[in-house]
């Protein structure tokens, strides 16, 4: 059973699907696309799609440009995105990001039982897998359209259900979410409560339109360009900051927010700074809370399903299964609950569907070899390939340029059965989970220079780092890295046989 | 990953933060970051680098040395300083030996946020002293 039909839902169905394992699809919603069909409020994605590479679109390389696409084995529905695109910008419009999952859907022939609302869910012993106390068990969802038994759910049902803090008078001002049409802030004071993303969109959008905006939160702002990763406020949004730099009628806070009242037509916010304690309170036409999202996760954390975190995300296993109910996964964005090793405070992708999607691929083929009995056939290398395949894979492998020290290439150095490409797994799963003597390569940051390769390499159970240099071009293909990477590899490689 | 609602409160009680004022504690709530183990997982690994300050909120979790477990951390206690400040790689692991619940700060953030609290710093720099007594004890 797999719940939700935003891109995280339909790329794992479709995954599935081409494994050849039996699922039901049920969405609440009437068509897919999840909150790609109300949302950004000012409807232009934040991830791009560059339509010229020099790539062949139906090429894997050409992803690492493609954020947007979901990925097809066929090249036929490969790059769904660029043509779609009107051409005025390489962030899609939300009609044509929602246009591109119909299209995926519809092209690949995913099934979805829509209108369909999940209401509530029950865990029972199942003694055909071993079930009674701490055996297996299936589950039963209630939905509005009955029930449905199955002994594996995943979840892709989003981070969109609108969070406020409990600041006092919050409660009585508009979510994101609400955001009226521009138009009807005209020459209004705007206090927003928050300064991620969403507050900066709506700031941008209100530039030409509000008299004063003011941003507000305890902590500092960050920004993109200078995490280097998609923690911060992204360059799209970042006029705001530059108005507010250059004195132009932006401010910006950071303070904590006290109280919200309202006080005639308007609200009144009193704020506290949070280094000297000095209070401040201000008038606003209008004030917005862009505080966030948190998992709709409804009855799941009854059944035992630990959360964390402001957003309530489910915490889960490196393979996206909740860490305390075996048997329940999940998909899309809330694979943010399964962080990894978050090198140097650096969080995966999987927030964003560039980033998800390939979870989504890795959970189809983990699902389908430990539920479903399926082995999938791993390909055998040579020795004397093994080295350039692995950085042909950091070069070009689009699941590592955009899932960093979170998604690896994972090859076999096994002495008895020879070399084998084990695929994309999680890196954390790679490095704990023990196993033959193996390589797994993965590219990282460090929030300052350019991306560099990871090598984690698996000799007699013990895995060892070592981080290689980054190249200026991104090119990791060149000599210097074949013998940096073959003297890793040579002590396991040259005991490993060639395949027969 | 922003903390949940009930972090200020919780952390108030922890004698790290026991000098900071309320809208600090807010401001340290923002900072950090909250993160889940399950039981079993690891948080910091020997010999693995890019790791940060941890901050337990809820479970307990192992000090593990090639292998052997050397101490148990519970709430309040924490970990990866050592490897933040010296800005090498841990030289234990730390596996959770229940569902662990933590605040965690970026290796590279640890030092400015020290230095804009002092009194953070004098009481981390107390609970180094007390493992270091520990240890002296332990070896003779």
């Amino acid at each position: 059973m797999l719940v939700g039909s935003g891109p995280g839902g339909l790329q794992l169905s479709y995954s599935l699907s081409r494994l050849g394992i039996d699922h039901a699809v049920l969405s609440d919603d009437a068509a897919p696309g999840g909150m790609f069909r109300r949302w950004p409020v000012f409807q232009r994605m934040l991830s791009w799609t560059k339509p010229f590479t020099g790539l062949p679109r139906t090429s894997r390389a050409y992803e690492r440009y493609d954020w947007n696409s979901l990925i097809p084995d066929e090249d036929a529905h490969r790059a769904i995105m660029p043509p779609l695109m009107d051409g005025t910008s390489y962030f899609p419009s939300r009609p044509e990001m929602e246009k591109g999952l119909e299209t995926f859907a519809e092209r690949t022939g995913i099934r979805v039982r829509y209108g369909c609302r999940w209401e509530s869910t029950k865990a029972i012993p199942s003694p055909a897998r071993g079930g009674g106390q701490g055996g297996g068990q299936e589950f039963i969802l209630t939905t509005s359209d009955g029930e449905y038994r199955a002994p594996v759910v995943v979840f892709a049902v989003g981070v969109a259900h609108p969070y406020r803090p409990p600041i006092p008078g919050l409660d009585q001002v508009p979510h994101y979410g609400d955001f009226r049409p521009v138009e009807s802030y005209k020459d209004h004071r705007v206090f927003i409560v928050g300064k991620q993303n969403s507050g900066f969109e709506i700031a941008t959008g209100l530039l030409p339109w509000a008299r004063q905006l003011v941003l507000a939160s305890p902590g500092a702002t960050k920004l993109s360009v200078n995490t280097r990763t998609l923690v911060g406020v992204r360059a799209r949004y970042v006029q705001p900051y530059e108005d507010a730099a250059l004195a132009g009628g932006v401010i910006i806070l950071d303070t904590t927010i006290e109280e919200v009242h309202r006080e005639g037509a308007g609200f009144v916010v009193r704020t506290r700074n949070a280094t000297d304690s000095r209070e401040l309170s201000m008038a606003a036409d209008d004030v917005i809370a862009a505080t966030g999202f948190v998992s709709p996760l409804r009855d799941l954390p009854a059944l035992g399903v630990a959360t964390f975190g402001q957003s309530q995300l489910p915490a889960q296993t490196p393979f996206w299964e909740s860490a305390t109910v075996p048997g329940i996964f999940f998909a899309g964005t809330l694979n943010q609950g399964s962080p990894g090793l978050k090198k140097h405070g650096i969080p995966s992708n999987s927030g964003a569907v560039q980033g998800y999607r390939y979870n989504a691929r890795v959970l189809a083929r983990h699902m389908a070899e430990t539920r479903f009995g399926v082995r999938i056939p791993r390909p055998q290398l040579q020795p004397a390939e093994t080295v350039r395949f692995l950085l042909n894979e950091l070069s070009h492998g689009p699941e590592l340029w955009h899932q960093r020290s979170y998604l690896a290439r994972v090859v076999h150095l096994d002495r008895d059965r020879g070399i084998s490409d084990e695929g994309i797994l999680p890196l954390s799963y790679f490095i704990d989970a023990g196993g033959p003597d193996a390589v797994a390569v993965a590219l990282e940051s460090n929030g300052q220079g350019d991306p560099y390769p990871a090598v984690y390499l698996r000799n007699n159970g013990v895995v060892s780092e070592r981080l290689l240099p980054p190249h200026p071009l991104l090119d990791f293909a060149g000599t210097d890295y074949q013998r940096q990477l073959g003297e890793i590899l040579d002590p396991v490689l040259s005991a490993s046989p060639s395949p027969a | 990953m922003a903390v949940r609602d009930d972090v200020v409160n919780t952390i108030a009680a922890f004698s790290l933060f026991a000098d900071l004022n309320g809208p600090q504690l807010e401001e340290v709530a923002h900072l950090f970051d909250e993160t889940f183990f399950g039981e079993g997982e690891r948080i910091l690994r020997q010999g693995v680098s890019g790791s940060g300050f941890y901050i337990i909120l809820e479970g307990s979790a192992a000090v593990r040395v090639n292998g052997v477990d050397r101490s148990t951390l519970k709430a309040g206690d924490y970990f990866g300083e050592i490897s933040c400040l010296l800005g090498e790689v841990p030289v234990a692991d730390i596996v959770a030996a229940t569902p662990l619940r933590c605040l965690v700060l970026p290796g590279g953030q640890l030092e400015g946020f020290l230095t804009a609290h002092p009194k953070v710093m004098y009481r981390l720099l107390q609970g180094e002293a007390r493992k270091l007594k520990n240890t002296t004890k332990w070896l003779s």
